[in-house]
């Protein structure tokens, strides 16, 4: 029998052992369910998690995959600390590519230093506008921001469709939904040539020391901490919460359109019907697994991208499908959640 | 295309549109009586649709299917609860990580039913009754899942204000200290509630996928979910008006079919939109009194609860 006991106090390094444990934990599930699905499990692991980093080439994918995970969940981090639940970086991240692709289609075969600087601007701008709408809603009519943020990213993926069918399709595409492909000045410029690897991932870095700055030296993200851990404290020491919530879904709606952004004017370079598979989700296990710690969610990111170049390798080389990612990543917040119990509480084995 | 058969056409898609709501909403209204916020709906509703479907499939039983479709819902729904009553995990988030879990499960499960349809579900015919014109086939020519949809919102509806079972849960639900000092099984009581919460969200992807389209589409529940989450939210946690509620949103659809009939030169995307920004606007509406609001909800909504003694 396993009983469960309060700890008198939290166990700080509980904290940083639950993702490890979580992590081991979904490789022991992932080793069965290859099993099950008739694989040798040492070369499925093998496959899904070293192979496509066995190469400088795939380091560098790596990376240009954990850019939008890292920016989205730095992103995300803020609210979540805050208690403002912010779940629909989907639906920011369609609407600031759009923004920013907007802007590249306008400048279309036009060179100049002031194109990515506008495109940049402009994908800020739109995931704030989306982002604005659930704060809005939240601060003014008391509605549930879950809801309303993850509504507003279907509405944001119809958005993405009806453009791409519509205004934004390439007139000399023979009818292919996708966009005239971004000229060279509206191309996030590449760190390494001959890689894909671009200028986003500058961003990301810069957002997770940004958010580092704010939480560690900021007043603002003192308020954030004690609105998450005590509300009533905060109430009473004045923190206006309205304040808080608009900075949380701000800073994660400008993060997730420069994310956005990084995909339509970085590998793909022209808008597309799917822009993201799922990043804005994805971000959201990336926050909790780096324990809404700025570089933590840099760690979680890498490991997150890895799932992601592994699901796409797996399905490559031994024919398995591509949602092995999905389970792979929703195992490992299921475990990580799990874990976390270890923080606050002891497990006592026997009566 | 005459008067009538517009109305009977009409009045069935929106029972169409209307039951698998039904199902999850009332599912997690009663799993939220309970005290437990489970935002997993959506991913609970994605695997009872794969499994019913693949089973359906598979044996060309359609209450097999069914079957299968509840259960799985439950059994992932019976993780949810492991997490959350057992290890005293944040609901919000085991709720998010079960709608990504179940998203990805069911694509990886329905991985070899793309493409495949199902027969569906035998609709009811009684002699006489069903032919009579228009209400004939609107009452009594209904497939099964429809008549169980309407015998569970009357059903629950009796069981939260008139059995001891539904004053206990009530009572888990609202304080669940008292409760707990009282002697009540608080955790087996919430336990037992999310199972039926994700039974129910289960048959409600069961109808998507047997009776709705019934092709298998990846992600086809296409945030259904977590509109059943809203209609709760709308229904005040009364079980009739989610029920209500549900019909309203079925109704939604009918625009959305009529325009794009008769039509008018509205994109097919921004007619999509519809059912999304009416739950956003009904959420507003709703929560705008958020003194009324805080009196209709479940006091220990979402509260973690620990037994210190």
């Amino acid at each position: 029998m396993i009983r469960i006991e309060a700890r008198p106090e939290a166990a700080a390094n509980m904290v940083y052992a639950a993702p490890v444990i979580a992590v081991t934990l979904t490789m022991i599930a992932g080793i069965v369910l290859f099993m099950i699905m008739g694989q040798s499990p040492g070369v499925a692991l093998y496959t899904f998690f070293v192979e496509p980093v066995s190469t400088f080439d795939g380091v560098t994918e790596l990376l240009v995959k954990a850019t939008p995970l890292t920016l989205i969940g730095v992103g995300l981090s803020v609210g979540f600390r805050a208690n403002v639940w912010n779940i629909g970086a989907e639906g920011q991240l369609t609407i600031g590519a759009l923004a920013g692709g907007a802007v590249a289609l306008y400048f279309y075969e036009m060179e100049g230093f002031y194109i990515l600087p506008l495109m940049v601007l402009a994908s800020i701008a739109g995931g704030m506008a989306w982002a604005a709408i659930p704060a809005f809603l939240r601060s003014k009519f008391n509605a549930n921001e879950i809801l309303t943020s993850l509504m507003l990213t279907y509405v944001g993926l119809l958005v993405l469709s009806y453009l791409i069918h519509g205004p934004m399709k390439d007139p000399d595409g023979q009818g292919f939904p996708e966009s005239r492909l971004f000229s060279d000045s509206a191309l996030f410029p590449v760190l390494i040539e001959d890689y894909r690897l671009h200028m986003g991932w500058l961003f990301a870095l810069a957002a997770v020391a940004a958010v580092w700055v704010l939480f560690s030296r900021h007043v603002i993200g003192f308020q954030i901490r004690v609105i998450g851990m005590a509300p009533r404290a905060a109430a009473f020491a004045g923190f206006e919460e309205k304040k808080l919530v608009w900075l949380s879904f701000m800073i994660a709606g400008a993060a997730s359109g420069v994310a956005g952004l990084s995909e339509v004017a970085g590998p793909l370079g022209q808008i597309v019907p799917s822009i993201s598979p799922g990043y804005g989700f994805t971000a959201i296990i990336v926050a909790f697994l780096g324990r809404l710690h700025p570089l933590g969610i840099l760690m979680a990111a890498l490991l997150m991208a890895l799932s992601y170049l592994g699901g796409e390798n797996a399905q490559i080389s031994l024919n398995m499908p591509n949602a092995v990612t999905g389970v792979f990543q929703g195992m490992l917040l299921f475990f990580l959640l799990g874990s976390d119990v270890l923080i606050k509480y002891r497990l006592r084995f026997g009566r | 295309m005459d008067g009538t058969d517009i109305v009977v056409s009409a009045a069935l898609t929106i029972i169409t549109a209307a039951t698998p709501l039904v199902f999850a909403a009332l599912g997690e209204l009663v799993v939220e009586k309970s005290g437990v916020l489970n935002l997993g709906v959506e991913g609970m509703m994605v695997v009872g649709a794969i499994m019913a479907f693949a089973t359906g499939v598979t044996t060309e039983n359609a209450f097999l299917a069914i079957l299968v479709g509840a259960l799985s819902g439950a059994l992932v729904g019976g993780l949810f609860g492991f997490l959350v009553l057992v290890l005293l995990s944040n609901q919000v988030a085991t709720g998010l990580a079960l709608t990504i879990f179940g998203i990805g499960l069911s694509a990886l499960v329905g991985h070899g039913f793309v493409g495949v349809t199902f027969a569906g579900v035998p609709s009811l015919y009684i002699p006489l009754l069903t032919d009579i014109p228009i209400i004939g086939t609107i009452l009594f020519g209904q497939d099964l899942m429809v008549y169980m949809s309407v015998a569970f919102a009357i059903g629950i509806g009796w069981f939260l204000k008139s059995t001891r079972a539904g004053l206990i849960l009530r009572a888990v639900g609202e304080n669940h200290d008292a409760a707990h000092a009282i002697g009540y099984p608080v955790i087996r009581v919430r336990f037992m509630a999310v199972l039926f919460g994700g039974a129910m969200a289960g048959l409600g992807g069961a109808y998507l996928s047997l009776v709705y389209t019934p092709l298998w589409v990846e992600n086809m529940t296409a945030g259904r979910g977590w509109i059943a989450l809203a209609l709760v939210v709308f229904a005040a946690w009364r079980p009739g008006r989610a029920f209500f509620g549900a019909y309203l949103f079925g109704g939604i659809t009918i625009i959305q079919l009529h325009v794009q009939g008769v039509g008018w030169a509205i994109p097919s995307q921004l007619l999509s939109m519809l059912p999304y920004l009416v739950t956003i606007i009904v959420l507003v509406v709703i929560s705008r009194d958020s003194g009324k609001q805080r009196l209709s909800a479940p006091a220990s909504l979402g509260k973690i609860f620990y037994a210190a003694s």
